[in-house]
């Protein structure tokens, strides 16, 4: 029973996945693509604990927590792009 | 290493040590150190003449490389001993003119006289050599030699066209004639001629008997400036005058004539071999003559004129070779006499060519000019230089009582001998060689008529010398004198070379032919008589006399005025299509565009493997152990399908490297599924920073550009990376089915068991990385260092070049 649901919900993130690409991919503005590829990051957080759980294991949460970080910095990184146009600002550009 | 071993490297020993004698004896003049060797050689070699002549042959051997058959075998025969004599002797008196006609202050001596001796050690080396490598070793030491004695006066423009073009015609021929040698050796095994020479029953029924007998005479045609390659010796002639006279009418291009002659009991017999060298030499012969006749220039037409002569020589090596035909018998005396003509011929032509390039020279050095036009008149005032000039042309024209006279008559005879061949359709053609001997003996006679009465007689000019004119120094003269002096004597006398030079030498080219003990009768004796060679004589002197005397009529014709020979042309036009041929082909595939480049790469790939593939008919399918799909990982799987055909569509980079980023973290959410969490971790730290990398830069690029390109372009590129994915991915499935098939056990087992109990880790993946193979570990990091060096380099040098890092 719990397998069948954690299957489901499997199914079900991999359809947020697909949907939140089409968003990527049509998406009008920059700020829109970001926002899909946050959320396809966090969503992949998701799916990856349940199939640790599937599989019933917990090497996998190391990755969670990396993952985690990682989507944080690249959102980032595309919003300071956004902003200012460059990541790492030099103390002589200021 | 015996004596002769050391006769044939000395000039190459003596060459080391000219450049010290120039610069530490500068008041003598270098040639006179020089001088010594090649007299005290060709005296050695005289000490040979007894042994030869009583049919012995002398063999000494030293290993070079024994493991592959290359020894440096020195033998002596009739015929190296004949070329080894007019090697030295000539070279000696070439010299001694050299020294003479060299100024001690304007010339670089040693770089001439390092150069001329490379070329007599060389020449040595080609005839005295038994070993076929050795042989071409040598040969192409000649060809190096000369073309740098052509280019003797390197600031001319015309010595370096000359030297690179013999350099060109003579290393193609050489290089042919490498593979003919090596086609040799498969056939018998041995690279000595000897050896080959007592095995030939393997050359001549082998398959590959036609094309090393084509390959070697490549190499004997292009060396001895036989039609169509002859192209090469009259722009030799840009060399300084003791160089042509030693080189371009003595030994060098008389190395193709000694090739044809020593290899002559190999191929000889065939009728290819007789028909080749017999049609060769008669065309050369014809077409030297002929453009000989229209030359203006002392020394061009003593090019197309020994051109001519070695056509003479070669035509009568093929009629000769049909000696070697089994079927012959008893007619034998028919056909030696060919070879007893060319044998005598080449003597003799050496002899007087080598005098009349001398008084070429001569005449060139104390009137400043060698053109006939100009020329005029010389007889009173360079009386020496004219009797040996009369003297040798005379022989040239074959006339009695000089040498030239006995060989053109065994020449007439050789030609109309073979009419009576009953073999190689000869009843049929035959009769082409006498006629165009005849042909050309009358042109030959023509154009010597030309030099000497345009040179010598009528009136002198001063006003056309830019120069006081007078006769030559004495020592000058002392080598013409000797050459022109063995013209008459050999004419006189013929019998003295008979049966010293000439009988060892017929003797070697047919061997085999002679029961132990007996000789060849060698019939210079025989000279008095009335026969057809005779009357063909006097029919060449009048007609000849005739048509000299016609010259005003038919010199104003377009064909004397035309002094180029019209196959240079077809020459510069190949080189020049060969330079703007290559150059269009590069031109069209090296567009210097990465992208067509990567066409070339995928395309290639797919044909050669798709080829592969399909001459091993190795696509397999098994589905029978494979494991079952979920539903969820078909939609990852269509997921990144999809986000990896739309980034073809994405116009805009920015979306670009987003969607680029999500198939990053999908192929990580693969790797948690196939259970590996080390890669999924790697993956998607390394898929971040490549994110944050591309924002890094992203400020500097330009925005994608609007696609302008064909939609041809596309279509070949759509097919290639369709076939590409297409090609892969079936060797991925094939190799999977394959390797069920092949159902070998998996390493992996081994490290499942061992991780824990030899490296005492539980992380297997981090076990095999740093323990079971950590030398790989080792160099990737490595890798890592160096790309993180390479940045810092390219990042800090990219401005000013300076070394601030």
């Amino acid at each position: 029973m719990i397998e069948l649901m954690l299957v489901t919900s499997l199914v079900l993130f991999g359809l947020t996945i697909a949907i939140t690409l089409i968003r990527i991919i049509l998406g009008p503005s920059l700020a829109d693509r970001i926002f899909g590829l946050d959320m396809i990051g966090i969503t992949l957080i998701s799916v990856i604990a349940i199939v640790s759980i599937l599989l019933n294991t917990n090497v996998f949460l190391d990755v969670i927590l990396i993952f985690g970080i990682l989507a944080f910095i690249s959102t980032i990184a595309f919003g300071k792009y956004m902003e200012r146009g460059v990541i790492i600002e030099r103390k002589r550009d200021s | 290493m015996t004596v002769l071993h050391w006769a044939t490297i000395a000039p190459f020993l003596l060459a080391i040590l000219i450049p010290f004698f120039y610069k530490y004896a500068r008041r003598i003049h270098t040639g006179w150190f020089v001088l010594i060797l090649p007299l005290v050689l060709f005296i050695y070699f005289l000490s040979y003449i007894p042994v030869t002549s009583s049919g012995d042959t002398i063999m000494n051997s030293v290993p070079w490389v024994p493991s592959l058959g290359i020894y440096f075998d020195v033998y002596v025969d009739g015929l190296s001993l004949l070329f080894a004599l007019l090697i030295t002797g000539i070279g000696t008196l070439v010299v001694l003119y050299s020294i003479y006609y060299l100024s001690k202050k304007n010339e670089r001596l040693n770089n001439f006289y390092v150069y001329l001796l490379m070329f007599m050690g060389a020449m040595l080396g080609v005839v005295l050599s038994d070993n076929l490598i050795v042989l071409y070793v040598f040969w192409e030491v000649t060809s190096i030699s000369s073309s740098l004695l052509i280019s003797y006066w390197f600031h001319r423009e015309k010595s370096t066209n000359g030297a690179q073009k013999s350099m060109f015609i003579t290393v193609f021929g050489g290089l042919s004639m490498l593979g003919g040698f090596s086609l040799l050796y498969v056939m018998t095994d041995t690279f000595s001629i000897r050896e080959i020479i007592a095995n030939v029953d393997l050359v001549t029924t082998s398959s590959l008997f036609l094309p090393a007998m084509i390959l070697i005479l490549l190499g004997a045609f292009t060396k001895s400036a036989q039609f169509p390659f002859h192209i090469w010796l009259p722009d030799a002639m840009e060399a300084p005058t003791p160089v042509s006279a030693y080189l371009h009418s003595a030994t060098m291009v008389k190395a193709g004539i000694y090739l044809v002659a020593r290899l002559t009991p190999v191929f000889g017999g065939s009728a290819e071999w007789f028909w080749i060298i017999s049609l060769v030499g008669i065309t050369t012969l014809v077409w030297g003559a002929i453009s000989a006749v229209r030359q203006k220039d002392l020394k061009s037409i003593l090019a197309f004129s020994t051109v001519s002569q070695l056509g003479l020589i070669m035509t009568l090596l093929g009629l000769g070779s049909a000696s070697l035909y089994f079927d012959v018998g008893a007619e034998d005396t028919l056909y030696t006499t060919a070879i007893l003509a060319a044998v005598f011929h080449l003597i003799n032509h050496a002899t007087f060519k080598g005098s009349l390039f001398m008084t070429a020279g001569i005449i060139d050095h104390e009137t400043g000019t060698r053109d006939i036009r100009k020329l005029g008149g010389l007889m009173t005032i360079m009386p020496i230089t004219f009797t040996i000039s009369l003297i040798g042309l005379a022989s040239m024209a074959g006339l009695p009582p000089f040498n030239g006279f006995l060989s053109k008559e065994m020449f007439f005879e050789g030609t109309v001998n073979a009419t009576q061949f009953g073999i190689f359709n000869m009843e049929t053609w035959g009769m082409l060689f006498p006629v165009l001997a005849w042909v050309a003996s009358v042109l030959t006679f023509v154009y010597c008529a030309i030099m000497f009465f345009k040179t010598f007689t009528g009136k002198f000019k001063p006003e056309n010398y830019d120069v006081h004119v007078h006769e030559a120094p004495f020592g000058m003269l002392i080598s013409p004198i000797v050459l022109g002096s063995l013209v008459v004597i050999f004419g006189l006398f013929p019998n003295l070379l008979a049966y010293s030079l000439i009988e060892p030498a017929m003797a070697s080219i047919l061997p085999n032919l002679l029961e132990p003990g007996q000789q060849f009768d060698v019939g210079i004796s025989h000279w008095h008589g009335v026969n057809t060679a005779l009357l063909m004589t006097i029919g060449v002197i009048v007609v000849g006399i005739v048509i000299y005397l016609m010259m005003k009529k038919w010199s104003k014709l377009p064909f004397y005025l035309k002094e180029r020979d019209p196959l240079n042309r077809l020459y510069d036009n190949g080189v020049s299509g060969l330079i703007s041929g290559s150059q269009a082909v590069t031109r069209a595939q090296m567009t210097g565009s990465l992208r067509d480049y990567f066409v070339y790469m995928c395309g290639f790939s797919i044909l050669l493997l798709g080829y592969t593939m399909y001459r091993y008919d190795a696509f397999a399918i098994d589905t029978a152990s494979t494991s079952s799909i979920s539903p969820f990982m078909w939609i990852v799987a269509l997921v990144f399908i999809g986000a990896t055909i739309s980034i073809a569509f994405v116009n805009h980079r920015i979306t670009a490297v987003i969607v680029i980023g999500i198939i990053g973290f999908l192929l990580a959410l693969l790797f948690v599924i196939f259970r590996a969490p080390d890669l999924a971790l790697t993956q998607l730290l390394v898929e971040t920073v490549t994110v944050v990398l591309f924002m890094l830069v992203f400020y500097h690029l330009p925005d994608l550009q609007r696609r302008t390109a064909k939609l041809r372009f596309n279509i070949l590129n759509l097919i290639i990376s369709l076939g590409v994915g297409s090609l892969f991915t079936a060797i991925a499935v094939s190799s999977f089915a394959l390797g069920q098939d092949a159902n070998f056990e998996s390493i992996s087992e081994f490290f499942i068991e061992n991780s824990k109990e030899l490296a005492g880790g539980y992380n297997m993946v981090n076990v095999i990385l740093v323990d079971f193979r950590g030398l790989d570990t080792l160099l990737e990091v490595l890798v890592l260092g160096i790309a993180a060096l390479g940045v810092v380099t390219l990042i800090k040098l990219r401005f000013t070049g300076r070394e601030d890092v």
